[in-house]
């Protein structure tokens, strides 16, 4: 058996895939197209305000149980997005900075309280707090960037961070998660208060 | 050894005489009916819808699945042809985005239509984008081979997600799907209002 074929296919098979790595390809995109998802992606985890609430609507929604674990994280999305067109029209909405940081003061009192109302109450709660972090999102979208990449990434995004919530919050089945969580929540509720006097003194 | 040594070396030298790569044939291209598989493959709007409508179509069962198999490469190639006849004609950013929302809406509340419904519904929706995929590939220069690619590349996306929909289990599965319609609704929502922005400005 000749022991060195291996290492000699191995050669040809590096040279191959090195000839793929050409200097430039820009193949197939569109002008404005990949900025457009990165910037939307990039939009909703740029705001340490907005993860936090995005991540404790996850956890709520994983404390709660099936159906609000995914009701929730289908609720805000939608209603964020309705948010944001709110802003993208113009409509004036008062109290943006301070609905944003009571969300996240709100959303962790459940998380650490353990707080249980009927799906109805905690979904029209969290919708009604989508709304103020979709409008400040709709009020800084940049000019010129691909619209539907940008918002598909935006979107997309959001949705990912209430998966994160979710998953930490899935620890809520142990006791030593449970009390984790509920730690998490009094870190999130913690931080609004932060963004409340920020707000305030703004 | 000796053999490998001259290989590796053969192989840095064509390393360092790569030029820039003009990857997917830009220059001679594949011909039209490729050109509108890759128009689809590369068109988000396109791409969005007809996922969308699987995803409806899926959740609604084997039957409602097989009609829209083939009403919606139907429909598309129908409102594709009468795109091409008028291709100055405006390409109805409102309706398509719209009807991308509404579909992504249906999905997210798992709406039970029936499937005379969802076949409607798949018609509508397929001819509107068909349209504007006619209208709007037609001054490219694409013609009706390219509409047929698009439409091929329809049928086989729509053909394989909604016949995948159709046999998930009730649960975690089939929730994933309504999340996916409730990404695609706010989506939508989010594009209507970059659409109407510009208006007000």
């Amino acid at each position: 058996m000749n022991t060195h074929r291996p290492w000699k296919l191995s050669v040809a098979g590096w040279a191959a895939l090195l000839l793929f790595a050409p200097a430039t390809v820009l193949a197939h995109q569109e002008i404005g197209q990949i900025t457009g998802f990165a910037s939307g992606f990039l939009h909703p985890i740029s705001g340490f305000d907005h993860v936090l609430a995005m991540v404790a609507v996850g956890l709520w929604g994983a404390v709660l149980g099936s159906p609000a674990i995914w009701v929730l994280p289908v609720a805000f999305p939608v209603t964020m997005a309705f948010g944001g067109l709110m802003g993208l029209l113009g409509v004036p909405l008062p109290g943006i900075e301070i609905g944003i940081a009571a969300s996240a003061i709100v959303l962790g009192i459940m998380v650490l309280a353990q707080l249980r109302p009927p799906l109805w109450a905690a979904a029209i709660l969290v919708a009604f707090f989508a709304i103020f972090h979709g409008y400040a999102h709709g009020k800084e979208l940049p000019e010129g960037a691909s619209a539907l990449l940008y918002s598909f990434g935006f979107v997309v995004a959001t949705g990912l961070l209430h998966l994160v919530g979710i998953l930490l919050g899935e620890a809520h089945r142990w006791a030593v998660g449970r009390q984790a969580v509920r730690a998490a929540g009094g870190g999130v509720a913690l931080a609004g208060l932060f963004f409340l006097w920020q707000a305030v003194a703004a | 050894m000796r053999r490998a040594v001259g290989t590796t070396l053969v192989a840095l030298a064509a390393i360092v005489v790569a030029s820039p790569a003009h990857a997917h044939l830009v220059e001679t291209g594949f011909g039209a009916f490729y050109d509108g598989i890759a128009h689809f493959a590369v068109s988000l709007a396109d791409m969005l819808i007809v996922i969308a409508l699987a995803l409806f179509a899926g959740l609604r069962g084997t039957r409602a699945a097989r009609h829209a198999m083939f009403a919606l490469p139907a429909a598309w190639l129908v409102g594709g042809a009468l795109g091409a006849l008028w291709p100055t004609a405006s390409i109805w950013p409102v309706s398509t985005t719209l009807s991308l929302a509404l579909t992504g809406a249906l999905v997210a509340l798992d709406a039970k239509l029936s499937d005379a419904s969802v076949t409607a519904f798949v018609i509508v929706a397929g001819a509107l984008y068909g349209f504007v995929n006619g209208a709007t590939m037609t001054p490219g220069g694409a013609g009706g081979l390219a509409l047929l690619g698009a439409v091929c590349a329809i049928f086989f996306v729509n053909t394989i997600l909604a016949a995948e929909v159709t046999v998930l289990p009730v649960g975690w599965p089939r929730i994933a799907v309504r999340v996916a319609g409730s990404w695609i609704a706010a989506t939508g929502m989010l594009m209507l209002g970059w659409l109407a922005r510009p208006t007000l400005a």
